[in-house]
């Protein structure tokens, strides 16, 4: 099977400072893998420097997406490839309603792959399908883009798009912080069920419980911009009860 | 007028300085009682219309230039214009491969058809094509209903009793600077009479009109609804308008009685200068609307993103009681331009009511003010209004002011003022590409969102034209 994202020693920061110092990571098509780290280890960065965020420079290294150079590509080419992020902070848009700006968003991805605009009958029904599944009320639909959205809404309405648009990779930056227990399993759901044996999933994590819905094919640890230890699914639950001092403390970092 | 006169002005071409040619006839600069008798001469105009010039242009002679604006230009020198060019043909090509293309480009952009591509920029076309047939039908609809629309040149001649009723009696000569100088000097516009009763049974637009010449640097307009009638007008057009003469002061006047309704609707995309603020059209408009009559209504709504300069404040005079007055504006600025623009309501009947929207939106080094002004006058017992004025900022370096102010002699009236300020951030926009759309796309996405309220209230066809000249108009700005 061809690997769908490899990222080899992969070196970015901002402004002069490395943040991310040298990772490197393997996705197959179908697995999900999960990303623990305390504050400002660089999670989000990782995420930020795969959807193609500018202000973060790569220093060095490579990505390669689909056998593609996913560096050189611009953020929105990126997504027209099917790349997606759930982000931790999603923006608000007044005046734009979701209904149509997750419209104008999947017509310009099917436009980039040569694809007709969803006609609209089936563009509803697939909204309120989706809309179900992350048990978002229709009228969040009319509704500007996250505008007056509480915490947990956002992010269903992150999963929502996702599901709208049904990227080949999907990288959710903490989108279980935040969620009470019944949104936590709504979203996992949702995950769950746009899971295919084509597409895959990174999900950036501090709570294990996530983990119990989604249950992660490899769980990494990233401490100060690097990749520290991998492992099953197991490993969350002993971050969980250990923490992550033991990991600088064992020597494991440099 | 005297022929001695006119072989007395005509008689000084050389040293004037008299340009004449196929396409067009120019006079020499400056402004005198001369060249107002010149221009209403060529126009065959009757002697109270020259009078009526005269008498503006001593009154303009003795006022100052406005300071008051929150723009930025040097000094106009009125003896440096022409007053008076003959109707200026459009060079005339032989195909739109002689077109600029850079103007082509804009045309599909906003979806224009082949053949209205073709007259806009001057290319003949055929004779099939010709538009005085649709004119024609056009006329006859109207004249059926008993409306009459034609240009201000016909209707002096036409219609002598209806315009000297009306003209300058909602914009009286004195009112400001450029209101003097346009009635002294104004070379054409549009007329409409709406009679009693009559729901005028299209969308009026200069294009429907026979005879519709370039109408020059000085318009001037004149609506007037009478009783239970209703219009809806509309003025200018998306695709953009290049011109040479860089002073426009147009005069627009609307008159509307007891339960009439007048519906005014602007696109205004006059060259704006280039991206270093070269060049570009000053646009220095005065626009009112009289709501004469008890439960008469007059709405503007007006997309803005022409001009280098503009400064045009389209206000109502509610004297009817329960009149209403509304105003609805997305003003955009981008690179250099600077735009003053807001309204003025004036409540003076018992009841009436007001509605401000207006939507700015800053692009590059550009500024953009409302100036907005609310007066109840002590009369106007329980009078409302409501404003809304909301900028948009794309960038750091464009500024965005509102000044709003308020006049109240009524202690019974109310105003209800909401502001907002936001900013297209690179966060916003990095959403948006994530989502796969490219920048230019999700600008266009979140100002038609924006400016939503405003376009809704555009009729249909022209508000999709709108939003893609909106885009347009913002193209280059961000990244
Ligand atoms: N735009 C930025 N400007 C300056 N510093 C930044 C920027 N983005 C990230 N950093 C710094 O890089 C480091 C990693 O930040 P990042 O947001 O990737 O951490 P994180 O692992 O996602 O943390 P958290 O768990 O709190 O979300 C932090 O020290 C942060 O301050
Ligand atoms: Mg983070």
């Amino acid at each position: 099977m061809k690997p769908l994202l490899i990222i080899d020693q992969l070196r970015a920061g901002i402004e002069g400072r490395e943040i991310l110092k040298g990772i490197s990571l393997t996705v197959n098509p179908g697995e999900v893998h999960a990303i623990m780290g305390p504050n400002g280890s660089g999670k989000s960065t990782l995420a930020s420097v795969l959807s193609g965020r500018s202000e973060y420079e790569v220093i060095s290294g490579s990505v390669t997406y689909n056998g593609e150079d996913l560096l050189e590509k611009a953020p929105e080419e990126r997504a027209q490839a099917g790349v997606f992020q759930a982000f931790q902070y999603p923006v608000e848009i007044p005046g734009v309603s979701t209904a149509n700006f997750v419209r104008t968003s999947l017509n310009a991805i099917r436009a980039a792959r040569g694809e007709e605009p969803l006609d609209p009958s089936a563009f509803l029904m697939r909204m309120k399908e989706r809309m179900a599944l992350v048990e978002l009320d229709p009228s969040f639909l009319q509704r500007s883009l996250n505008e007056g959205f509480s915490g947990g809404e956002k992010k269903r309405n992150e999963i929502f798009q996702m599901a709208m648009l049904e990227p080949t990779l999907a990288i959710l930056d903490e989108t279980d912080s935040g969620l009470d227990i019944d949104a936590l399993r709504i979203v996992a759901n949702g995950v769950n069920a746009l899971r295919t044996p084509n597409n895959a999933m990174v999900v950036i994590t501090h709570y294990q419980r996530l983990l119990n819905y989604i249950v992660p094919d490899v769980v990494h640890v990233l401490m100060d911009g690097q990749l520290v230890l991998s492992g099953n699914k197991d490993l969350a639950l002993e971050l969980e009860a250990k923490g992550y001092d033991w990991l600088r403390n064992d020597g494991v970092v440099a | 007028m005297s022929q001695e006169l006119i072989d007395d002005v005509v008689g000084r071409e050389y040293e004037y300085g008299f340009v004449s040619d196929i396409d067009q006839e120019l006079i020499a600069k400056g402004l005198s009682p001369d060249v107002i008798h010149f221009i209403s001469n060529k126009k065959e105009e009757p002697e109270w219309m020259l009078e009526w010039r005269l008498k503006a242009y001593e009154q303009w002679l003795r006022m100052k230039h406005p300071h008051w604006s929150n723009v930025h230009f040097p000094p106009v020198d009125f003896q440096e214009i022409i007053y008076w060019a003959a109707p200026k043909k459009k060079p005339t090509l032989n195909s739109l491969d002689e077109v600029d293309p850079e103007l082509l480009n804009t045309f599909k952009k906003l979806g224009i058809p082949l053949d209205e591509q073709k007259q806009l920029a001057g290319v003949a076309v055929d004779a099939v094509l010709d538009s005085v047939s649709v004119k024609t039908t056009f006329q006859k609809a109207l004249a059926e209903k008993g409306v009459i629309f034609s240009s201000m040149s016909d209707a002096i001649k036409n219609h002598p009793d209806l315009v000297r009723k009306y003209l300058g009696s909602v914009v009286p000569v004195t009112d400001n600077f450029y209101a003097a100088l346009n009635s002294a000097v104004f070379s054409d516009g549009s007329f409409v009479y709406v009679p009693k009763g009559v729901r005028c049974p299209m969308e009026l637009s200069t294009y429907f009109r026979i005879n519709a010449k370039n109408t020059g640097q000085f318009e001037r307009t004149l609506i007037i609804a009478d009783e239970g009638s209703y219009v809806s007008y509309l003025e200018g057009c998306t695709a953009p308008q290049r011109d040479e003469n860089q002073l426009h002061a147009a005069v627009v006047e609307l008159v509307a009685h007891a339960h009439a309704e007048i519906k005014y609707s602007t696109v205004q995309n006059w060259f704006p200068g280039d991206k270093d603020g070269n060049g570009g059209v000053y646009n220095f408009v005065t626009k009112r609307g009289l709501c004469e009559g008890a439960k008469s209504k007059i709405s503007w709504t007006q997309v803005e993103t022409g001009s280098a300069i503009t400064w045009k404040y389209p206000s109502v005079v509610l004297k009817g009681d329960e009149s209403v007055g509304e105003f609805y504006s997305v003003a955009v600025t981008a690179n250099y331009q600077q735009a003053d623009t807001g309204t003025k309501m004036t409540h003076i009947g018992k009841n009436t009511r007001s509605r401000i929207v207006s939507k700015g939106i800053s692009a590059g080094k550009s500024q953009n003010s409302y100036r907005g002004l609310v007066r109840f006058n002590s009369k106007a017992d329980n009078s409302r209004n409501y404003s809304q004025c909301d900028s948009l900022l794309i960038g750091d370096q464009c500024g965005a002011h509102t000044f709003p102010y308020l006049e109240t002699a009524n202690p019974t009236c109310t105003v209800e003022h909401e502001a907002t300020t936001s900013k297209i951030g690179e966060d916003i926009l990095f959403y948006c590409n994530q989502r796969g759309l490219d920048t230019e796309k999700a600008v266009a996405l979140i100002v038609n969102g924006y400016a939503k309220e405003v376009l809704n209230n555009l009729p249909m066809e022209f508000a999709v034209e709108a939003q893609k000249l909106l885009a347009i108009s913002l193209e280059g700005s961000v990244g």
